[in-house]
């Protein structure tokens, strides 16, 4: 009787400490958004998101945060596009023309995998020695290349997990009708696009909140760029840079660049949630 | 015959398509390969100097004079990667199991989105959230109470911001390695009397055991590599830290800390190569291994 007692104590212990623990995490995302919002929205304006840095943009004069909204969209789309063409062809290479458990689609799998855990430190630090090798300087492009780079394998991973799924039939069907493997590319994409977008909202919300492997290679400026060539701002690193100002105005601009990053990773965030969940109802 | 020159035409597109696309599957399998030479030769020059364990184990970091110690440096990381993975485990463990045995769906449905929130937001909100909350509580409230004087920026700073940081990476992780345990081991304990508790104590944890090493492998990896965040609160100083509350300054932070300045001193550079190829090699090998013992628990169960 007493064995049964403490069977039922440690049941309730272990599962209240499970609650708390989930509670603990829950808590905590909930303080990080509350403090970037509670300290962010004070400074936001108008201003913030419609103007580039004016004359003394750093002693706390007017101006606002457009060039690294601007600049970190061009990085992103830029590099969206240049990862897309890279990771589709590969995703739909092990997926259509190696057989199932084939060595080299397994090989490949395990390489993205592991890329997908290096961080972006390295991928910086990579891209400022090609640019060092290439001769050139911090610029949009270095930036977009970096970037891609880094978002390649998340790419990869989430597009492979959808097109994986495909069911065999429905390619047997398009193949048994005469089509050849090229042609049900076109079958497939239909079948996986939402999974496709989202893995695209993914990307986007890594690539635009990334610092550290911009810092290296797209550099920094008060203006938005107009060629490939010139230096670029970003969202992440107009937060780092500010925030190491003495200045309380030059903070307050940290805080608010965070609560426009935050917003625009949540809106992806949700967005991508909202897109897997309406399609795929529509899947077989 | 139209129609037989169409179909050698797609012939030909289907040869042209299937090859470009086997090439760029190959190429792509290059790339590490050629972040990790290209990293190497970038740092040849310093390791041409003097020898890597020489490096590994010097104190001091002094560019000017040409002394580049990294010890201080990976004692930072150590520390830091340390607390957070001793901070986040126990957590992650206690609300996987709950989330995968315990939790109704209706739970579920509200806090896996959030994990993915938390998985979305950048690493430089975690560091202005640090910056906001962790390292005043520290330096305010906590620090008082232990040590005379603290600025907050801190070893333990560093290691809360990395702690909930790696929380989304390894409760997915955790959760997909309850998931794939079969159904059938979970009944036969509880059919024989067990309670919930001990099932999961003496049947799901026991057997999952290497998936969770390998998990826990893998978030230690995100957070060694980890750099805008920590660099924004450990305090950056290039001392081995004696106590939680004192400053530390891991690998990544000093990299990215330094790049502006490597290049106008000689060696500079190549030092920070040489860490940054350091961080490489270490997370590559971790993740591989923890990857392939993944992928094997995945094929055992999957029966």
């Amino acid at each position: 009787m007493k064995h049964f007692r403490i069977k039922k104590l440690e049941e309730k212990i272990f599962k209240g400490l499970m609650m708390a623990a989930t509670l603990v995490i829950v808590v905590s995302l909930l303080m990080i958004i509350f403090a970037v919002v509670k300290r962010g929205l004070p400074a936001m304006s108008w201003d913030m998101v419609s103007k580039i840095p004016g004359g003394g943009f750093y002693i706390g004069k007017e101006g606002g945060l457009l060039n690294a909204i601007i600049g970190s969209l061009y990085i992103v789309i830029g590099s969206i596009t240049l990862g897309l063409s890279f990771s589709l062809p590969i995703v739909l290479y092990i997926n259509l023309y190696l057989p199932e458990n084939s060595r080299l689609a397994q090989f490949t799998r395990l390489s993205f995998d592991v890329l997908f855990g290096i961080p972006s430190i390295v991928y910086g630090a990579f891209g400022f020695t090609l640019m060092v090798y290439l001769g050139l300087r911090s610029s949009l492009l270095a930036g977009i290349l970096t970037v891609t780079s880094l978002i390649i394998p998340i790419l990869i991973r989430s597009i492979d997990e959808v097109v994986r799924r495909v069911p065999k039939e429905m390619k047997d069907a398009a193949l048994s009708l005469g089509a050849t493997r090229s042609e049900i590319i076109r079958v497939i994409l239909r079948q996986v696009a939402p999974g496709i977008i989202t893995a695209v909202l993914l990307s986007v919300g890594r690539g635009i909140g990334d610092a550290a492997s911009v810092l290296f290679t797209a550099g920094y400026t008060d203006s938005i760029p107009t060629s490939l060539s010139q230096p670029v701002a970003t969202l992440p690193l107009a937060i780092f840079f500010q925030l190491s100002s003495p200045i309380a105005e030059v903070q307050d601009r940290a805080y608010a660049a965070a609560l426009i990053l935050t917003g625009i990773v949540l809106f992806l965030s949700l967005g991508g949630r909202y897109f897997s969940r309406k399609f795929s109802k529509n899947k077989i | 015959m139209d129609k037989a020159r169409y179909n050698k035409f797609r012939q030909t597109r289907e040869f042209f398509i299937r090859n470009s696309m086997l090439f760029l599957t190959l190429v792509s399998l290059s790339f590490a390969v050629i972040i990790g030479i290209s990293l190497y030769l970038k740092s040849v020059p310093i390791l041409d100097q003097q020898s890597l364990w020489a490096l590994l184990t010097g104190e001091s970091w002094r560019p000017l004079k040409g002394e580049f110690g990294f010890y201080p440096f990976i004692m930072g990381t150590l520390w830091v990667t340390g607390l957070a993975i001793f901070l986040s485990l126990p957590l992650c463990l206690l609300a996987a199991i709950y989330l995968s045995e315990y939790a109704h769906p209706y739970i579920k449905k509200i806090v896996f989105p959030m994990v993915d929130v938390l998985a979305g937001i950048p690493p430089v909100v975690y560091g202005v959230w640090g910056i906001l909350v962790v390292v005043p509580f520290i330096s305010e409230t906590l620090a008082p109470h232990f040590v005379e004087f603290s600025t907050g920026y801190s070893v333990l700073a560093g290691g809360i911001v990395l702690a909930i940081m790696i929380i989304p990476l390894m409760i997915s992780v955790f959760i997909e390695i309850f998931d794939a345990l079969p159904g059938g081991l979970r009944e036969a304990s509880l059919s024989l009397g067990a309670t919930n508790w001990q099932t999961i104590k003496k049947v799901v944890l026991r057997k999952s055991f290497p998936g969770l090493a390998a998990a826990v492998v893998l978030a230690l990896s995100r957070a060694f590599g980890e750099t805008i965040a920590v660099l924004m609160v450990c305090g950056n100083v290039s001392e081995v830290p004696k106590n939680l509350f004192d400053p530390a300054y891991p690998l990544p932070a000093l990299i990215a800390n330094n790049y502006g300045e490597m290049m106008s001193i000689p060696m500079y550079d190549a030092a920070l190569m040489l860490s940054a190829l350091l961080l490489f090699v270490i997370i590559l090998a971790f993740n591989a291994i923890s990857r392939l013992v993944l992928i094997r628990i995945e094929k055992n169960f999957a029966l």
